[in-house]
């Protein structure tokens, strides 16, 4: 079983919904994801998507894309995040691992290469915003080969035939992305994501993860009524911009959050 | 730095039929976009397809080019320019003429009666030069749609004469901060205002880039420069052309030119980057001459990036050939051997605008000057007797304040 199975595999048994915080590896530094990623682990996350920033990061909005710009302005590279899991995995053997970015980083390392290192730093799964399943036969032979997971997302405008696609090559779980517009974008339609999640789960025996507008407790609570993971991007990044200049306050203002959003997502009753 | 080769053989092609169905021209274009832009492209893909085999439609577009844009356009003998530099012929095809000064609307008057039909109500735009934004303005004006302009916040400074234009023909023009504020950042920004906005928006690309079926589409509009320019050089000097030039930003244009000629084996095709500051100093914007394939703005291409993959600022004098990519098609005529890439410096470009407009009356844009520059030094290296047909995408009236500017002159 891969780290992912196991981890849905467990929060299934514990009656409980995975948490999926993002955050941009780099941002602001290095050393402050590292001690991020453990920090959200104790907070309550079950699994972590790790951004590895790219100059023209063109599905998101101004918070991830300023992240990205302070990321690749520190030295950040695919290079440095696959660096970075490797050190991550030192102490941390359980929590699965999703590296999150564009395409042309890994086209520049190529398919085979880069499979087999971040497979051997000990990522567990891999999402890259601008390549669909059309595009993607080599990119899952290379994933395939090296055991990691090829996460793909799907949209409220993504249609049966659509659907069916992405089901059928897609592993590890489905990202739901629950509005029309690029990452921190507006509001979200509780009932819409709910009816969509539930069309996507006729086509599909993975999790479904639902991000994009998760905000607050609130909401993450809502969401785990009617998905099985909840990610959080750009609010976590808020927290880091909010308090520029103490790296200390910026991390536990990502704590309280994620603990917030655990505490209200366990709170609700199951069936 | 190019011309040393000039007289090397370039491949023939026969059957040339690409890009497939989903957009290949060999490795390159395809469909490389986010799930949350897909349903859209495939709307767009299936509207292109029936629409381009309409005869209502092209009835449509032809009317439009003929009365509103004032095509066709003609082929000039450069006369005192070929004599000037004592070899080819130089003839221009006179894009300059068109109505907003450059090839741009071409494009855009195919993509709005597009947009049309689609029912759409909002049109979006990136611009570099500012050209394709004037042009897009230009037809949401005339079809009465909302329009929005994505332009960087550095070319905007460069272009201002355009940004007013845009506004006065009541266009919003929104300034791109993010990256490196050019012309690549406000496609990205283009891109992210149509997933937000799907429902009711049309997005125009301006050159041959983008996902499919954009690099496919904006081809089939521009190449009436090529399908043109073919018979009117035949009627002119009863042969094709020895040799093409255009200059490549994106590569519509060029593209719109070549694309016709890719059969006659007799025909040398040449496609001009950006040297800026010179390619080996790193500042430029030549993607062909000096990049390696990769994914950017939903296909895959040659493009500037660092070794990581992080793309890369480019530098042009020109804003509108400052893109650190180039379209799929160029990508694949250049490894086919069929077209080839060479660049042009800066510096290089100023003199072709300064002698262009001296001996012949024409004031090019600096985008065209590039070409004009390197078909004056190919035109030295063949006979009298041939023909060169070069692009004149534009005209350099947005472009004074930069030349002035540059010879410490205040306007
Ligand atoms: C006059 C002119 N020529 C050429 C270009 C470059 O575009 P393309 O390579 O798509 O023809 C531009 C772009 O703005 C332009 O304004």
């Amino acid at each position: 079983m891969s780290r992912l199975d196991d981890c849905f595999a467990a929060l299934d048994a514990a009656n409980k919904k995975a948490l999926i915080p993002f955050v941009t590896a780099g941002d602001p530094n290095a050393d402050f994801t590292l001690t991020c990623m453990h920090e959200m682990v104790q907070a309550g996350a079950n699994i972590i998507e790790l951004g590895v920033p790219f100059s023209d990061p063109m599905s998101d909005g101004p918070v991830i894309q300023k992240a990205s710009e302070r990321a690749l302005a520190a030295g950040m590279s695919l290079k440095g995040v696959i660096a970075l899991v490797k050190q991550f995995r030192k102490t941390d053997q359980k929590t699965p691992l999703i590296l999150m970015g564009y395409l042309n980083p890994i086209e520049f390392m190529g398919y085979e290469r880069f499979a087999e290192k971040a497979s051997q730093a000990g990522v567990d799964g891999v999402l890259t915003v601008d390549i669909p399943p059309e595009e993607s036969a080599d990119l899952i032979a290379a994933y395939e080969k090296h055991a990691l997971a090829p996460i793909f997302l799907l949209s409220p405008t993504s249609n049966e035939t659509r659907i069916k696609k992405i089901a059928a090559v897609a592993k590890g779980y489905i990202y739901y992305v629950s509005l029309k517009g690029v990452t921190g974008a507006g509001h979200l339609e509780l009932g819409d994501v709910e009816q969509k999640v539930r069309q996507i789960k006729q086509h599909t025996a993975l999790p479904i993860a639902v991000g994009f507008g998760v905000k607050n407790s609130d909401i993450a609570a809502n969401i785990a009524k009617i998905s099985d993971a909840v990610v959080v991007g750009s609010a976590l990044i808020n927290c880091i911009t909010d308090h520029a200049g103490n790296e200390q306050h910026g991390r536990e203002a990502i704590d309280d959050l994620l603990v917030g959003m655990r505490t209200a997502m366990d709170a609700v009753p199951r069936d | 730095m190019a011309t040393s080769n000039n007289k090397r053989a370039q491949a023939t092609v026969h059957g040339y039929n690409l890009p497939d169905e989903a957009g290949h021209f060999g490795p390159y274009g395809g469909l490389f976009v986010a799930e949350t832009l897909m349903e859209s492209i495939e709307e767009l893909n299936e509207a292109y397809v029936k629409f381009m085999q309409d005869p209502e439609f092209l009835a449509e577009l032809d009317a439009d080019l003929q009365d509103y844009v004032g095509r066709p356009s003609p082929i000039y003998h450069a006369q005192r320019l070929s004599k000037e530099i004592g070899g080819a012929q130089v003839y221009l095809k006179r894009e300059d003429l068109n109505h907003t000064g450059a090839h741009k609307i071409n494009n855009t008057v195919g993509q709005a009666l597009l947009a049309k039909r689609m029912g759409k109500t909002r049109i979006i735009a990136e611009t570099g030069a500012g050209q394709h934004g004037v042009a897009t303005a230009t037809v949401a004006a005339r079809l009465g749609l909302e329009c929005v302009v994505y332009m960087g916040a550095e070319d905007i400074q460069r272009q201002s004469p355009n940004v007013y234009r845009m506004r006065l023909l009541g266009a919003t023009v929104v300034p791109v901060v993010s990256g490196s504020q050019t012309l690549k950042d406000a496609l990205s920004e283009a891109l992210r205002d149509w997933v937000t906005n799907i429902d009711n928006t049309y997005y125009i690309i301006g050159t041959v880039a983008g996902p499919h079926p954009y690099p496919a589409m904006v081809r089939d509009f521009q190449t009436i420069i090529g399908r043109e320019g073919r018979e009117q050089m035949l009627n002119k000097t009863g042969a094709l052309p020895n040799a093409l030039v255009a200059c490549v930003g994106g590569g519509s244009n060029a593209i719109g030119l070549f694309h016709p000629f890719i059969e006659d084996d007799g025909v040398k095709i040449y496609g001009v980057e950006a040297a800026g500051l010179g390619v080996e100093t790193g500042k430029h914007s030549a993607p062909l001459c000096a990049g390696k394939p990769g994914v950017l703005h939903g296909n895959r291409t040659y493009l500037m990036a660092d070794e990581d993959g992080a793309i890369i600022e480019t530098h042009s004098i020109s804003a509108g050939l400052d893109y650190p990519a180039v379209g799929p098609e160029h990508s694949w005529l250049k490894d086919i051997g069929r077209a080839q890439y060479v660049n042009i410096t800066d510096d290089e470009a100023l003199a072709a605008f300064h002698q262009l407009t001296r001996v012949e009356g024409i004031i090019p844009a600096l985008e065209s000057s590039h070409a004009v520059a390197y078909a004056t030094k190919l035109a030295k290296t063949m006979d009298k007797e041939e023909t060169i047909l070069v692009c004149l995408s534009g005209r350099g009236d947005k472009d004074i304040f930069t030349i002035a500017k540059i010879e410490g002159i205040e306007l």
